[in-house]
């Protein structure tokens, strides 16, 4: 058998074998780099060229922007334009920027509070790249007022609803088989409604990153591998039910509640948000939901009430966090990656709740589609859809 | 913070809009150039998933764009008015244009005059001979930013041609570009020197000879009319033209027309100066990113025009700017008397303290300093956006020696 004759080999004689490819393939790149064969292709055309601004920092000193570099060799900015006026400014580190190397170019410009500036990026080969400042408004710094004023807006918008929808939980503890149908299919209905809202926003998100991040294939591969990996932790010992299928749901609830507490931070540091009250209750209302669904795989179980506190803080406190990640490091291509990871734990309790729901009714497969469970599924993506008005801007 | 929440419709996305610029045919000389070629190799390695990438192109040996900048004393206060030393604040352009390796400085530029060589002919008239080279040419148009131009002898504008009123001109012209390129004179001559097609449009290692006698007398301008006209004109091929009168055939205006006279008596008296409005659409999408007079942007800035105060100034300018209709000049604490195209020797506006030119248009300016107060006198242009794009520069008016 070929299988024996390759366990035979002692592990030397292995590892040789690695490593003679490896160096084959160093050898070539070596000797690509020293000879360049490509010469011939040097068509005299300029680099490529890209710059992606990942942050904008506006305070009393001026505008500071983290810029990374993505060009086809490393970067020079020349010159840095703000409202079509040429303006000063310094580069943290100096000298180009290699392919994929954040720097800080920090330009003393008066910037004017409520209004909209315009940077222009220009480069040694006269390429520019422009960054809209929407609303100049001072970007929020890490002081102790700020960081508790953000925190309040995170438990209003994550902890408050799952807590209220939570305190649905002895209400529906004595609904019959149908009712309980119907709350387990609401859940996987609003859980439809984040997974599509949150795959959008990672992809949209993404799309603003440096494309050496590869933003659409990270989003899609990121929100695969959580899910799966959820998936594998989940069945580790059989089948969730109950208390733990709860917390899964949690986790998935809490990843969102994240990314949507990043949404907010990232544009109340933009400015692009006043974060009016109706806009904070919005959210509060759109959360309520995520507590009753949180709660609907408990009912046949005795859950204690420390188990109701830290699904509260398991699903709602990642809000709080995404408010001061969101604020304080906003960078595109990492709340897409959250965002990715948590759409993949919601696609893994849509599994789970489902597979719950199946396993709940002796007639299985036509359960699913039984009026409780469509009116259950269709009301909460309706329910999702119509308090989410509330709360685009 | 009181946030007004009007402003909300406003465009908030932080994408990044891009626009390169288009590959040229061939350069001649190409300080970026020089790492292209491990671009090619970067991306090839970079596509094996191997380290030598980062490390490659960190060797890259492309200048410092920070150096010899030094930003004013760390901290700086961008709203405080007097917390810079120089005169233009923190709006200004970071470093300093490289004039040795474009092979021009507009300092000289300023006062270079293209006079070619002469001989007599048997009628007695002058000829006068001009060559000019069209030379493709990467330049340094502002610190850092380098644009790949097309140039009459390697130099962005052109040669400043001058000659003298009813003399025969001679000019041999000789295409070492990439592309078809021609001279188009703004004087007046027959059909087959026009510089168009099938009258003085070469191809690329051709040459032809301009000739025609130099009239009308004024400040005047040749440049390139191949097509594409708006990108050759761009790219660099345009220069002054001016044609001095001849006091003889002006009696009634002798004395004036003899200062014009380069070469004179009379003329040595002023301080004269050739100034083209330009600028250069960087990124090849039909604005331009840097306005200047003379190709830099700020050059006169960073080194303002020593004006001798005791003698009085001529500008002969020329608006070469594409894409923006108008361009124009404004002169600080003093006014002046504009001769527009420079074809009459009586002022088209006296007392005047900003001209404006179309493309193409030019004119010349007089004006002195002579009861003015040592000190530094900006002109600019009065399109605040060209001013602060690059087209601004300092006079720095003191007594002769002082």
């Amino acid at each position: 058998m070929t299988d024996q004759t390759q366990h035979s080999r002692p592990p030397m004689t292995r590892l040789l074998l690695v490593l003679v490819p490896l160096a084959v393939m160093l050898g070539a790149f070596v000797w690509i780099a020293s000879l360049d064969p490509l010469r011939g292709f040097n068509n005299g055309a300029p680099p490529v060229e890209a710059l992606t601004v990942e942050r904008t920092i506006l305070d009393g000193s001026g505008i500071s922007l983290s810029v990374r570099a993505g060009g086809s060799e490393a970067m020079v900015v020349a010159q840095v334009a703000v409202d079509d006026a040429y303006w000063t400014f310094t580069q943290e580190p100096a000298g180009p920027i290699a392919r994929g190397e954040a720097v800080w170019l920090r330009i003393p410009y008066p910037w004017v509070l409520g209004e909209a500036h315009h940077v222009n990026l220009l480069t040694n080969t006269g390429a520019t790249f422009g960054h809209e400042i929407g609303v100049a408004v001072s970007t929020p710094s890490p002081t102790w007022g700020q960081l508790r004023l953000q925190a309040v807006i995170g438990a209003i918008v994550g902890l408050l609803p799952v807590a209220l929808g939570l305190m649905f939980y002895p209400a529906m503890k004595g609904v019959g088989r149908s009712g309980m149908n119907f709350l387990l299919a609401l859940t996987v209905g609003l859980l439809a409604f984040l997974l599509i809202d949150m795959t959008a926003e990672a992809l949209e998100l993404s799309g603003d990153a440096a494309a050496i991040f590869q933003g659409s294939a990270m989003v899609w591969l990121a929100a695969l591998a959580s899910f799966l990996l959820l998936m594998a932790i989940g069945r580790w010992r059989g089948n969730p039910e109950g208390i733990a299928l709860a917390f899964y749901i949690a986790l998935g609830i809490g990843l969102h509640n994240f990314g949507e507490g990043l949404a907010i931070g990232g544009a109340f540091a933009a400015g692009s948000a006043g974060l009016g009250t109706f806009l904070v209750l919005g959210f509060a209302l759109h959360n309520v939901t995520e507590g009753i669904g949180i709660a609907a795989p408990m009912l046949r179980a005795r859950p204690t009430l420390w188990i109701f506190a830290a699904l509260t803080l398991l699903a709602g406190g990642p809000a709080v966090l995404g408010m001061w990640a969101g604020s304080l490091a906003y960078a595109p291509q990492w709340s897409a990656l959250a965002l990715a990871v948590g759409a993949g734990a919601i696609l893994q309790v849509m599994v789970e709740v489902s597979a719950y729901l199946v396993r709940q009714n002796p007639d299985r497969q036509t359960a699913l589609i039984s009026p409780s469970v469509l009116a259950g599924f269709l009301g909460g993506i309706a329910f999702m859809y119509a308090t989410a008005a509330l709360i685009k801007i | 913070m009181p946030v007004d929440t009007s402003k909300r419709g406003r465009d908030v996305s932080s994408a990044v809009e891009t626009s390169l610029p288009t590959a040229p045919p061939a350069l001649v000389t190409e300080p970026v150039s020089a790492s292209r070629r491990a671009l090619l190799v970067g991306g090839l390695v970079a596509a094996g998933g191997a380290a030598v990438a980062a490390s490659r192109a960190q060797s890259q040996a492309t200048p410092d764009p920070m150096a010899g900048h030094a930003m004013p004393g760390g901290a700086v206060d961008p709203y405080s008015a007097h917390d810079s030393g120089v005169a233009h604040g923190n709006m200004t352009m970071v470093g300093q244009v490289d004039h040795a390796r474009n092979g021009f400085d507009p300092t000289a530029m300023l006062t270079d005059w293209e006079t070619g060589r002469t001989e007599v002919l048997p009628d007695g008239r002058t000829l006068r001979t001009f060559e000019v080279d069209a030379i493709d040419m990467e330049i340094e148009i502002a610190p850092g930013v380098f644009f790949p131009a097309w140039t009459f002898n390697g130099r962005v504008p052109g040669p400043a041609l001058r000659a003298k009123e009813g003399e025969r001109l001679r000019i041999i012209f000789r295409n070492l570009g990439s592309h078809p390129h021609s001279m188009h004179f703004h004087g007046i001559h027959s059909a087959r020197m026009d510089g168009v097609q099938g009258a003085g449009l070469i191809d690329p290692g051709e040459e032809f000879v301009y000739e025609f006698d130099a009239r009308p007398f004024g400040c005047h301008l040749y440049h390139c009319h191949a097509l594409p006209l708006k990108r050759h004109m761009h790219k660099g091929m345009y220069g002054l033209f001016v044609v001095d009168p001849d006091p003889a055939r002006h009696p009634e205006f002798a004395a004036v027309a003899a200062s014009r006279v380069l070469g004179s008596p009379e003329n040595a008296e002023w301080q004269e100066l050739a100034m083209v409005m330009n600028g250069f659409d960087t990124n090849f999408d039909g604005e331009n990113e840097v306005y200047a007079v003379n190709t830099v942007g700020q050059a006169y800035m960073n080194a303002p025009i020593r004006i001798d105060k005791s003698r009085p100034v001529r500008i002969y300018l020329m608006n070469a700017t594409e894409f923006d209709p108008i361009n124009s000049f404004h002169l600080h604490g003093n006014f002046f008397d504009y001769y527009d195209t420079g074809s009459q020797l009586t002022p088209t506006l006296r007392t005047v303290d900003v001209i404006m030119q179309c493309q193409a248009q030019r004119g010349i300016l007089e004006f002195s300093f002579a009861d003015h107060e040592d000190g530094l006198y900006m002109f600019h242009a009065h399109q605040a956006e060209f001013t602060e794009l690059g087209w601004m520069g300092f006079f720095d008016v003191r007594e002769a020696g002082a």
